[in-house]
């Protein structure tokens, strides 16, 4: 759980914002509130994360309560992956 | 249609030379191809580089009064010049030229600033009244035609493009900050500000007197949209509406050369073309660009319209890598940073159109303006549906009549798609309500600015800017109206009119003309009912309504497909051109001094690679690209040592006093 977290996060910090600074980005910061990502942005976290973890994301899984932070991620890919 | 150029000594008397002038007008001989003609005395230069439209043999410029004590430079046309220069011989005015300008020389010398009103047309022009020693200087009511200025040691220097200021070489060339953060939030830089410091813009609707070294600026039109008290029956305002698109679209075949019409599709230019085919003798001429990738292209509707007009029609393709292989030049056009690619097609379409012996089209432009077609009209008409029930598991399916026309569309995940669209609004006044999601998206991009700018930004706040240019009326409009207000008061003019319109196509010697921008359309389009410009998510609906009989019904009810062209993905569809690796590269990027390196340079990668689907990095990577290209071919490397002196082959009236 804790790698998917990093590997999350890294992925959002380098590619939606591309920066260095760990700090930029807590793990629970709602991505939408913060403007970190638009409405298209969200399609790309899910094409990383699909790729990543070989996993399949359905379409009604497509909801801020899956997506919308690094924590809410790491725990949907968690229980996607089953690990 | 021209360009216009000039210098005017505020205070007192200083030479000015015919070769600053000569030089103003070289640089931007893509307007005025056909000639050149300069005037000057002790206090005021005129230039003017012509393409010649109507009195092919008679309307050199500058034009003169009677007595030769007021002249003028004028870009643009005056279509109900007809009928004003009948008036005015009847009023005892002896005309010397057939043309449209002279004109606004005799309604000046009885109206003084006055004379503005009476005009039906989209122009800049600069009046010089020697006796009274009053520069008088005005633009079109939308700003159709483009006027920048500056300032420099007591005078006042002016064109048509900020290059020809530039040719001068007191004239600081500067990125401005303000500018930049300007328009990484709205789109565009808010007038008078230019992407330059110190290069100014007359705003839309206004004019300036320059007289005793003092210079107002004073706005003499603007949109009304408060309701009328009298309400007409909906086949009354669609009888008018049509009646007065049938009269403005007359009023814009009137040329000595042949006019032609762009195609796109869409109903806007449908109507245009369909009118123009029905009403009035003129030969249907019509240009189209397609697309190769079909997720923008609108060929199907096209080719509809082709037929059911029976048109002569050209259509010219555009691949990705063309986009990619023109964009430099676009810049020098643009003279400002933009964030779509969308202006690079229009260029090529006005070559053909150039190529295939036109100079002038008419277009659907401003349509979508004044009866509500765009999606950002929709999206507040939705958030403030959502909004009324924030917990309803109905009203969210509403979202899937937004876009869907785009791969990557953002309603393809609902739940998402409500969340985003309930952002919190409150930081903003009402007044911005529409406008703000894409305010705020667009803001993001500001990441990439570099320390420096962030540093001269401290603090600053670009919407008491904006809010300067807005009238106070705003605040009485409903929501529709607001946000159509607020759409035309940024985007029309200091964008789709100039980056997308004047800049594109008279970088090949084309003029636009656009009826549904007539003066009298729009304050037509202003009154009606808010729900017959868009009813429920129909947009359009009274211009649908009185067109039913001009188009076919595949036009009238298709879905709105917005105007667009792929951005990122153009520059590496193919190799990546060089140019585009200079721009990105450290180098490039610290001369400019604008964007963060590393960052940027992340951008560039991801985008290179194609991992870049979201309008978030698309609109990134087009603006940072175009600022530094601006900064390349205007900073860097702009020709101050090697520019052409104009073509001595090209007829020349020059007057000296």
């Amino acid at each position: 759980m804790e790698q998917i977290r990093q590997t999350v996060k890294k992925f959002i910090l380098e590619n939606i914002l591309f920066e260095d600074d760990e700090n930029a980005l807590d793990y629970d910061d709602s991505f939408l509130e913060k403007g970190i990502i638009d409405s298209t942005g969200v399609l790309e976290v899910v094409s990383f994360i699909e790729e990543e973890f070989n996993i399949s994301v359905d379409d009604d899984e497509l909801v801020p309560e899956n997506l919308d932070s690094v924590n809410k991620l790491a725990k949907f890919v968690n229980e996607k992956t089953g690990s | 249609m021209c360009g216009i150029a000039g210098i005017f000594n505020l205070h007192k008397d200083k030479e000015i030379l015919i070769d600053n002038l000569r030089r103003m007008s070289a640089i931007i001989n893509h307007r005025g191809p056909d000639g050149f003609g300069f005037y000057k005395d002790e206090r005021a230069g005129l230039a003017h580089a012509r393409l010649s439209i109507i009195d092919l043999k008679g309307g050199w410029q500058p034009i003169h009064n009677e007595d030769k004590t007021i002249w003028i430079t004028f870009n643009g046309e005056i279509f109900n010049y007809i009928e004003l220069r009948e008036t005015l011989i009847s009023k005892g005015h002896r005309f010397y030229t057939k043309s449209d300008t002279e004109v606004i020389v005799h309604l000046y010398e009885d109206y003084g600033v006055e004379c503005l009103k009476y005009l039906n047309g989209q122009f800049a022009f600069a009046v010089w009244d020697k006796n009274n020693g009053k520069f008088f200087v005005a633009r079109d009511r939308v700003g159709i035609r483009p006027l920048f200025y500056t300032f420099v040691n007591g005078s006042m220097i002016f064109a048509s493009e900020i290059k020809s200021l530039f040719t001068d070489s007191r004239v600081k060339r500067e990125i401005d900050p303000f500018a930049l953060d300007q328009i990484f939030n709205f789109w565009m830089a808010i007038p008078p500000r230019t992407a330059f410091k110190d290069v100014l813009e007359l705003p839309a609707g206004h004019y300036m007197v320059v007289e005793k070294g003092d210079c107002k600026i004073e706005k003499y039109w603007d949109l009304d949209f408060t309701p009328e008290g009298s309400i007409k029956s909906e086949e009354e305002y669609a009888e008018e509406l049509k009646e007065l698109l049938i009269d403005s679209t007359r009023l814009r075949l009137r040329a000595d050369v042949p006019v032609g019409a762009y195609l796109s599709g869409g109903i806007d230019s449908s109507v245009i073309t369909a009118l123009i085919k029905k009403y009035t003798n003129n030969p249907l001429r019509t240009f189209s660009v397609a697309f190769h990738d079909e997720v923008y292209d609108e060929s199907i509707y096209q080719k509809k319209m082709i037929e059911y007009l029976n048109t002569d029609h050209t259509v010219i393709k555009c691949s990705y890598s063309d986009i990619a292989k023109v964009f430099p030049d676009i810049i020098w056009h643009t003279e400002t940073p933009i964030l779509r690619t969308a202006p690079a097609p229009l260029y090529m379409l006005s070559k053909l159109v150039r190529d295939n012996g036109y100079k002038v089209v008419l277009t659907g432009e401003g349509s979508d303006e004044i009866l509500a077609g765009y999606d950002i009209f929709k999206e507040a008409k939705v958030r403030k549906f959502l909004e009324r029930d924030p917990d309803s598991k109905i009203r969210p399916l509403i979202l899937k009549r937004l876009y869907p026309y785009l791969a990557n569309s953002p309603t393809k995940s609902l739940q998402y798609s409500k969340a985003f669209f309930s952002i919190n609004t409150n930081n903003y006044s009402d007044r911005y309500y529409s406008h703000i999601p894409r305010w705020d998206m667009t803001s993001k991009l500001k990441l990439f600015f570099s320390d420096h700018i962030k540093e001269e930004l401290n603090g600053y706040n670009n919407v008491d800017d904006l809010s300067v240019l807005l009238s106070n009326d705003i605040d009485s409009f409903d929501y529709l109206s607001k946000a159509q207000y607020l759409e035309i008061k940024t985007l029309l003019s200091n964008y789709l009119l100039s980056s997308q319109g004047d800049r594109m196509a008279m970088g090949n010697s084309v003029e636009g003309r656009f009826p549904f921008l007539d003066h009298r359309v729009i304050e037509f389009c202003c009154k009606l009912p808010p729900n017959l410009r868009m009813q429920t998510l129909t947009e359009k609906y009274i211009l649908k309504k009185s067109m039913n009989s001009l188009l076919p019904e595949s036009i009238i009810k298709r879905t709105k497909q917005p105007y667009m062209a792929p951005d990122s993905k153009s520059f590496f569809a193919g190799e990546t051109l060089e140019y585009v690796e200079e721009m990105f590269s450290d180098n490039a990027l610290k001369r400019c001094g604008c964007f963060e390196i590393k960052k940027t340079r992340r951008l560039f990668e991801k985008c290179r690679k194609g991992l870049s689907i979201g309008f978030k990095d698309n609109m990134a990577f087009v603006g940072i690209l175009s600022s530094q290209l601006l900064h390349h071919r205007f900073i860097d490397q702009f020709p101050t040592h090697t520019l052409n002196e104009i073509d001595e082959t090209k007829e020349q009236i020059i007057e000296v006093v």
